[in-house]
C-alpha cells in the first residue's frame, strides 16, 4: 500500500469511528466530557507503557480506557456532591488528571518513547511506517489495525444498542421508566469514547480528537433531524475533512491532523452559513417569508374592516410602512388578485375576501376564544 | 533558601498569574462559564502564530496582541454558535476549541518548516515553559495583572450585580451587555498571559480551580475572590519552588495539581459545605433516628401490656420490628445503654425510667402530628402515620408545645390511643 493510501485510510477510520460516538455525545450535550475524556487518557497510557515496558497497543488502551472512565466518574462523583456545577467539576478534573500525565512523562522521560508535541497532534504521517508483525511476518500498519478495530467496535456497540442509545439519549426519564438503566448506556458509551479516543490518540493527537468528536456531528446536526441521518453525514463529514486535510497539509507543508481539524471547521462553517435546514442563511430567510406573510395579512385585515377604498398614503401613515414595503406588499397582493386600485384608494376583492376567509392560522389570526394562541408558524 | 535568579523570576511570575487568575476565575466559576477559560486558551495560538509570522519576532507584545484577538473571536465565535443556530453551549465550546486549535497546529507545523532562524520556541504556548520566562515577561505580567485586578476593584459592585442579578442589574440601567463584554476581555488578557507559564491545556485549572476551593469556604463574594487569589497565587508559589528544587518536574503542572490538592481539602473539610462534615452529620442523624425508633418500639410494646415497661422485652421480638441483624440491635442497644436509657441483658432489655421519658415524648410527637393532620388537613387518618414517623424526629419542643395548644391539649391520637403526657422532659 502507498503511504498516502494508508494515512488516508487511517485517517478515515479513526475520523468514522469519532464521528460515531460523538454524535451522540453531541446530542447528549456531554461534547466537553469528550474533550476532558481525550485529556485525562494520557496518564492511563503513560503508566501503561511504564507497567508494561513496551509499546505495545492493548495495555495502552486498557490503561487509557481505565482513565477515561475514571475521569467520567470523578466528573460526576464531584458534581453530584452539589459542591460544583457541572462545568466546574470537568474544569478541574481533566487538568489534574492531564498535569499528572505531563509529569510522569518528564519524569519518566528517558523510557517513555511518547514525546508532548505528539500527545498534542499526533504522528499520522508517520503510520505507514509503524508496522505490526504476527509471528513475524508484517501484517500492515499498526495504525490501521487499530482505527479499524476501534471503528468495527463503535459499529458493533452501536448498532447492536440502537435502540438504547436513542431512547436514553432523547428521553432519559422515558427510558428508566421502560427498564432501560440510562446509567449503563451513560458508562457504556463512556467506556467507548475513551476507546475510540485512545485509538485516535496516536494518530491524530489529544485536541484534534475533540475536533474529530464534536466538529463533524454538530455538522451533521445543523443537517438533520433523524438521528439515523445524523450518524451517517457526520460519519461523512469526518472523512471528507479527513480527505479534504490531507489535501491541505500537503499544500501548506504542515501537520495533517491539524489541516482535518481545520477542514472539519470549514465544514462546520459552510453548514453553519447555509444548510437548508439550520443555518443563518435559512433562518434570515424564513423570517423574511413570515414577514412578508405578516405585512400581507395585515394589509388584508385592515381593508376588510375599512369600508370603500383606502388611500395608499392613508396605509402608510397608519402603519408607517416605508413607500418601498408597501409597493412591495400591494405589488404581491394585486398579482394574486387580491386587491385592486381605484380612483378612491385600495380595496378588496372578492378575491381578497375569498383568501382571508380562509387563511386560517396566519400569524395576526386570533386563536380560540379564550385568546391564549396567536400563532406563528 | 538559596535560589538562582532565574527561578526567583518564575516563582514571581508563577504567584501573578495564580492570583490574577483565581480572581478572574470565581466570576468565569459562578457564571457557570468555566470551561469558557479552556476554550480561550486554545483559540489563542493561531493568533500568536499568525502575529509571529506577520512580524518574524517573538517579541511578547505582538505575540500578546494576536494571542488576545484570537482569543476574543473565538469567545464571540462560540456566542454566535450558540445563538444563531440549535447548537448547544458545549458543542459551540468544543468546535471552537478545536478548530482554532488545529488551525493554530497547522501555522504552528508550517512555521516550524519555513526557513527563517528563530522560529523554535513557539511551542512552549502548548504546555507553558515557565523557566524560560524572562524578567521583562515578569514585568509585563505585573502591570497586566494589575490593570486587571484594578478593573475588577472598580467595578465590584456592577460585576457582582452581573453574576447574582443580571435582570435587576439591567432594570436598574447598569450596561450588563458592556460589562459582560468587559469580563470576556479580562478573562481573555489571564488566559494570553498564563498561556506561556501554564500553557494552553491547563490553562482552565489555573483558572477554576482555586475559585473552585475558594467557593467552599464562604458565601462572599468579595471573601471568595480574596480566598481564590490566595491560593492561586499559593499554589503558584508551592508548585514554582517545587519545580526550581526538584529535577524534571515541569512547573506548570504541578502549580496545577497543588491547587487541586488544595480543592480536594477543600471540599472535604470547608466549615457549612465541607462533605466530611455533611457526611458525619447524616451520620448523626441516622444514629439519632435508630435510637428514637427503638425507644418507641420499646414504648409501644410496654403499651400493649398496659403500661408494663419494666419487663424484658426478648431481642428477637425487636429484630422482627424493623428487620435489622442482631448485630445491628445490640450496638443500638449498647448505646442506649450507655445514655442510661435502657438496661439490658442477654435475652433482651427494658426501658429505664429516662428512657422511658424519652419515648414517650417522641411517641408523643408522633401522635399529635397524627391528629394534627387528620383535624387541620384533614387527612384520612390510615394515611398520617408514615408522615408522622418522620416528624418525630425533627420537630422541636417548642413547634410540640404550640401544636398541643393548637390542638386543645388532647389525650388520644386519631386510632384512638393515648398521647402521652408532656412535661417529664
Amino acid at each position: 500500500m502507498s503511504p498516502t493510501l494508508v494515512i488516508l485510510l487511517v485517517g478515515c477510520t479513526i475520523a468514522a469511528a469519532c464521528a460515531l460516538v460523538g454524535t451522540f455525545l453531541v446530542l447528549r450535550q456531554m461534547a466537553l466530557l469528550g474533550d476532558a475524556i481525550s485529556h485525562a487518557v494520557l496518564p492511563g497510557i503513560v503508566l501503561a507503557f511504564l507497567i508494561s515496558n513496551e509499546r505495545s497497543t492493548l495495555p495502552m488502551l486498557l490503561g487509557a480506557g481505565a482513565l477515561g472512565v475514571l475521569t467520567v466518574f470523578l466528573v460526576e462523583l464531584s458534581h453530584r456532591t452539589g459542591r460544583l456545577k457541572e462545568d466546574a467539576s470537568i474544569g478541574v478534573v481533566f487538568p489534574a488528571l492531564f498535569a499528572i500525565g505531563v509529569i510522569l512523562v518528564s519524569r519518566y522521560a528517558g523510557q517513555v518513547d511518547l514525546d508532548l508535541d505528539c500527545v498534542l497532534y499526533g504522528e499520522i504521517a508517520y503510520t505507514p511506517w509503524d508496522l505490526l508483525y504476527w509471528q513475524g511476518q508484517s501484517i500492515g500498519p499498526k495504525a490501521l489495525w487499530v482505527g479499524g478495530g476501534v471503528l468495527l467496535l463503535d459499529l458493533l456497540i452501536v448498532g447492536l444498542f440502537y435502540k438504547e442509545l436513542k431512547i436514553t439519549t432523547f428521553d432519559a426519564s422515558l427510558a428508566a421508566a421502560l427498564g432501560f438503566a440510562p446509567t449503563a448506556v451513560h458508562y457504556l458509551l463512556m467506556s467507548l469514547v475513551s476507546v475510540t479516543v485512545v485509538g485516535a490518540f496516536e494518530s491524530v493527537g489529544a485536541i484534534l480528537v475533540v475536533a474529530m468528536l464534536v466538529v463533524p456531528p454538530a455538522t451533521a446536526y445543523l443537517l438533520t433531524d433523524r438521528l439515523s441521518h445524523m450518524l451517517g453525514l457526520s460519519v461523512l463529514c469526518g472523512v471528507l475533512s479527513t480527505i479534504g486535510g490531507y489535501g491541505l497539509a500537503r499544500w501548506l507543508d504542515a501537520s495533517i491532523a491539524g489541516a482535518m481539524g481545520v477542514v472539519s471547521g470549514l465544514l462546520f462553517v459552510a453548514a453553519f452559513l447555509a444548510s437548508p435546514r439550520h443555518s443563518l442563511l435559512s433562518r434570515l430567510l424564513r423570517q423574511g417569508q413570515l414577514r412578508r406573510d405578516m405585512h400581507e395579512q395585515l394589509l388584508l385585515l385592515h381593508l376588510d374592516h375599512g369600508d370603500g377604498g383606502l388611500p395608499l398614503a392613508e396605509v402608510s401613515r397608519r402603519f408607517s410602512w416605508s413607500q418601498r414595503r408597501l409597493a412591495k406588499t400591494v405589488e404581491r397582493l394585486r398579482a394574486r388578485g387580491w386587491v385592486e386600485q381605484s380612483e378612491a384608494g385600495l380595496s378588496l376583492t372578492p378575491d381578497g375576501a375569498n383568501a382571508l376567509e380562509h387563511s386560517g392560522q396566519g400569524p395576526l389570526r386570533h386563536g380560540p376564544e379564550d385568546g391564549s394562541s396567536v400563532t406563528v408558524s | 533558601m538559596d535560589l538562582s535568579f532565574t527561578a526567583r523570576t518564575v516563582i514571581l511570575g508563577a504567584s501573578i498569574l495564580g492570583i490574577v487568575g483565581g480572581v478572574l476565575g470565581c466570576f468565569a466559576l459562578l457564571r457557570r462559564q468555566s470551561l469558557l477559560g479552556d476554550a480561550l486558551a486554545h483559540a489563542a495560538l493561531p493568533g500568536v502564530c499568525l502575529a509571529y509570522m506577520l512580524t518574524l519576532s517573538k517579541n511578547p507584545g505582538p505575540l500578546f496582541l494576536g494571542a488576545l484577538v484570537a482569543g476574543l473571536l473565538g469567545a464571540l465565535s462560540i456566542l454566535a454558535i450558540s445563538r444563531f443556530s440549535r447548537i448547544k453551549e458545549d458543542s459551540a465550546i468544543g468546535i471552537v476549541l478545536s478548530t482554532f486549535f488545529a488551525v493554530g497546529i497547522v501555522l504552528l507545523t508550517h512555521i516550524q518548516k519555513l526557513p527563517y532562524g528563530n522560529q523554535s520556541g513557539l511551542d512552549k504556548y502548548l504546555f507553558g515553559q515557565a523557566a524560560t520566562l524572562m524578567p521583562r515577561d515578569v514585568f509585563w505580567m505585573a502591570i497586566l495583572g494589575a490593570m486587571v485586578l484594578c478593573t475588577v476593584v472598580l467595578f465590584y459592585k456592577e460585576l457582582h450585580m452581573l453574576i447574582f442579578d443580571r435582570e435587576f442589574g439591567a432594570s436598574l440601567g447598569f450596561p450588563m451587555r458592556r460589562l459582560e463584554i468587559l469580563l470576556t476581555l479580562l478573562l481573555v488578557t489571564v488566559v494570553v498571559v498564563g498561556l506561556q507559564t501554564v500553557g494552553v491545556v491547563l490553562m482552565v485549572a489555573t483558572l477554576v480551580t482555586p475559585a473552585a476551593a475558594a467557593r467552599q469556604w464562604t458565601e462572599r463574594l468579595w471573601v471568595m475572590l480574596l480566598l481564590a487569589a490566595v491560593i492561586g497565587g499559593g499554589s503558584g508559589t508551592a508548585g514554582a519552588l517545587l519545580s526550581a528544587t526538584i529535577p524534571r518536574l515541569p512547573t506548570g503542572p504541578v502549580i496545577v495539581l497543588c491547587s487541586s490538592a488544595v480543592l480536594v481539602l477543600s471540599l472535604l473539610v470547608a466549615p457549612q459545605r465541607g462533605l466530611i462534615w455533611a457526611w458525619t452529620r447524616h451520620r448523626v442523624m441516622v444514629r439519632r433516628i435508630q435510637e428514637e425508633n427503638l425507644l418507641k418500639d420499646l414504648y409501644r410494646w410496654g403499651e400493649r401490656r398496659g403500661g408494663d415497661w419494666s419487663s424484658l422485652v426478648p431481642w428477637n421480638l425487636l429484630m422482627g420490628i424493623r428487620g435489622q441483624s442482631g448485630s445491628q440491635l445490640h450496638r443500638l442497644a449498647r448505646r442506649l445503654e450507655g445514655q442510661g436509657m435502657l438496661s439490658r441483658s442477654s435475652r433482651g432489655g427494658h426501658l429505664t425510667a429516662k428512657g422511658l421519658a424519652a419515648a414517650s415524648h417522641i411517641v408523643r410527637k408522633h401522635r399529635l402530628w397524627e391528629l394534627y393532620l387528620t383535624r387541620r388537613l384533614e387527612l384520612s387518618s390510615d394515611h398520617v402515620h408514615r408522615d408522622a414517623d418522620a416528624m418525630e424526629h425533627t420537630l422541636s419542643d417548642e413547634a410540640l408545645a404550640q401544636l398541643d395548644e393548637l390542638l386543645g391539649f388532647p389525650t388520644v391520637d386519631p386510632h384512638g390511643q393515648p398521647i402521652p403526657a408532656g412535661s417529664q422532659r
